[in-house]
């Protein structure tokens, strides 16, 4: 086992109930050769309701395999994954999910993507045409609703999933890189739309983005939760302050980001070190 | 793009080929005894005005539809419930490959002892001779559904029967779609195979096929041919419009 690279201090107690937690978090996966890793190693963290947290890390810092767990599509092999302080079983429709490649089904139409969303959460058929259109609107997608997914540019497919991931009211969005493939225009264009749902949900929902753009968490994030690289556990986490909407001209955007950036190249150094030395 | 132009692009490498094949066919059968295209055009309109074509043809029609769409549904009910059961998969997919490899003509003989020459004897043959097709087909459709899909629906609330009918059928499509015009080609062999052997008192097109039975080489040939175009027309306008349409609609056909 490798020594602690860093400590954390645990983020105060806050007075409610966190939304998401994990406690002593261990993920073993296997790899096509047979060999068995260890993608996070004893990871706790906790995420309060409303709140909007970027995971960062190295890739292999097992971010997206974390993310499946609270997701409930993988089982962790101990530690505890919490929702509403109740373990996660597996995956609900309170749990959203963006991925990164391209999950709208192209069999139906941009709409019908919306609609099949809120048909499995049991909204009876009359209504659902009509809650679709209002959350593509809300994406500025009203226009291509009859469209099929692959008419679409990739960064207007992603919008269109975010409104489908949206519309049967999650409380939590887990997102897995979901503009990690897109260019840098509809990227940028996408964390202005994410930050702007974010901000206009009623009842705020809880975000909790996985990526390994330094700009992007600092941008998004009220909190930064910085990963090793393998296996991945936690170095730092940032608070970030700054008001939004958020520019990366604003000095304090940009200080942290140079601070996340410098701790994960000292982190990435120190792991190539590692593994020379073994 | 003008209708003519439409009609040239659709059309023209198909009528490429079969003029090729007729050219082709000409020149073997001025030098061996393959009756010329000429004469087995005669035999066409001959075996047309005396009937012996429609009848065998609408036969072996009547047989074909009923059959294939028997084998469709055991073989797409029996490939998706393969696809859902790991055990099941496990114990049942050998048999349904060991069917698949076992030749048509194999099964002949042992229909007409459990049936005798009758009708029910030649639809089995069809059904058995094509259904492992559709069967294996689906289940490979099924099981190459890319596996975000599965994923998205999951977390997005569905499981069980709604999980299947709303994203995983429906994202197997195309490979169903395949297996459907594969289980067309092997139900029609099968028939012939059937028919070629058992149905002496049930004529169909596979009887004309026999020259032993007093069945002229050049209507035989005349025969062959109506098979194949029936066989071929089938298969393009119908299951490759379909597939066409299927794979347009989610941006699967490259310029279309």
């Amino acid at each position: 086992m490798a020594e602690t690279v860093a400590t954390l201090e645990h983020p105060p107690a806050g007075p409610a109930r966190p939304k998401l937690a994990v406690r002593d978090l261990v993920v073993t996966r296997r790899t096509a050769s047979g060999e068995v890793i260890t993608a996070t190693d004893r990871l706790s963290f906790e995420v309060a309701a409303g709140e909007f947290v970027c995971l960062l890390g190295p890739s292999g810092s097992g971010k997206t395999l974390l993310l499946n767990v609270l997701a409930g599509l993988e089982v962790p092999t101990s530690g505890e994954a919490l929702v509403d302080g109740r373990p996660i079983t597996g995956p609900a429709p309170d749990r959203a999910v963006l991925f990164q490649e391209p999950s709208l089904f192209p069999w139906l139409s941009v709409r019908g993507n919306v609609e099949v969303a809120l048909e499995f959460v049991g909204v009876p058929a009359p209504e659902r045409r009509d809650r679709a259109q209002r959350w593509l609107a809300n994406v500025h997608l009203e226009r291509w609703a009859d469209a099929q997914p692959h008419e679409l540019s990739a960064g207007m497919r992603q919008r269109a999933a975010l409104a489908r991931a949206l519309a049967a009211d999650p409380d939590v969005l887990l997102g897995d890189e979901p503009f990690g493939a897109l260019d840098a225009q509809a990227r940028e264009l996408l964390q202005q739309e994410l930050q702007r749902v974010w901000a206009e949900s009623d009842s705020r929902k809880t975000f909790l983005f996985v990526t390994h753009n330094v700009r992007e968490a600092a941008l998004l994030a009220d909190r930064v939760l910085v990963m090793s690289a393998a296996p991945g556990r936690l170095l730092e986490e940032f608070r970030i302050h700054a008001p939004r909407p958020r520019s990366l001209d604003d000095v304090l955007v940009g200080r942290v980001v140079s601070e996340i950036h410098d701790l994960l190249m000292r982190e990435v150094d120190a792991s190539v070190a590692r593994e020379m030395a073994r | 793009m003008s209708r003519a132009r439409w009609l040239g692009r659709e059309l023209g490498p198909p009528l490429v080929g079969i003029v090729g094949a007729i050219v082709l066919w000409a020149i073997l059968a001025a030098t061996t005894s393959i009756p010329s295209p000429a004469t087995v055009w005669t035999a066409f309109l001959d075996g047309m005005r005396d009937g012996t074509l429609p009848d065998a043809a609408a036969k072996t029609l009547i047989r074909l539809a009923f059959s294939f769409v028997v084998a469709v549904v055991i073989g797409t009910a029996l490939g998706l419930a393969l696809a859902l059961n790991e055990f099941a998969r496990r114990a049942v997919r050998p048999l349904v490959v060991a069917l698949q490899i076992t030749p048509f003509v194999a099964w002949v003989p042992l229909a007409v002892i459990w049936f005798g020459t009758t009708e029910r004897a030649v639809v089995f043959v069809t059904i058995v001779g094509s259904f492992p097709a559709m069967t294996l087909a689906t289940l490979q459709a099924v099981r190459q559904v890319p596996p975000v899909y599965e994923r998205t629906g999951r977390t997005l609330g569905a499981r069980g029967w709604p999980l299947y009918r709303k994203v995983i059928l429906p994202a197997a499509l195309p490979g169903v779609m395949a297996g459907l015009q594969q289980a067309w080609g092997f139900a029609w062999k099968a028939l012939m195979a059937g028919e070629l052997i058992v149905a002496a008192a049930h004529a169909g097109l596979g009887h004309l096929l026999d020259p032993r039975e007093g069945v002229a080489i050049p209507t035989v040939f005349a025969a062959l041919a109506v098979i194949l175009v029936i066989g071929v027309a089938v298969d393009y306008l119908l299951f490759g419009q379909l597939d066409r349409r299927i794979r347009r609609r989610r941006g699967l056909v490259v310029g279309a």
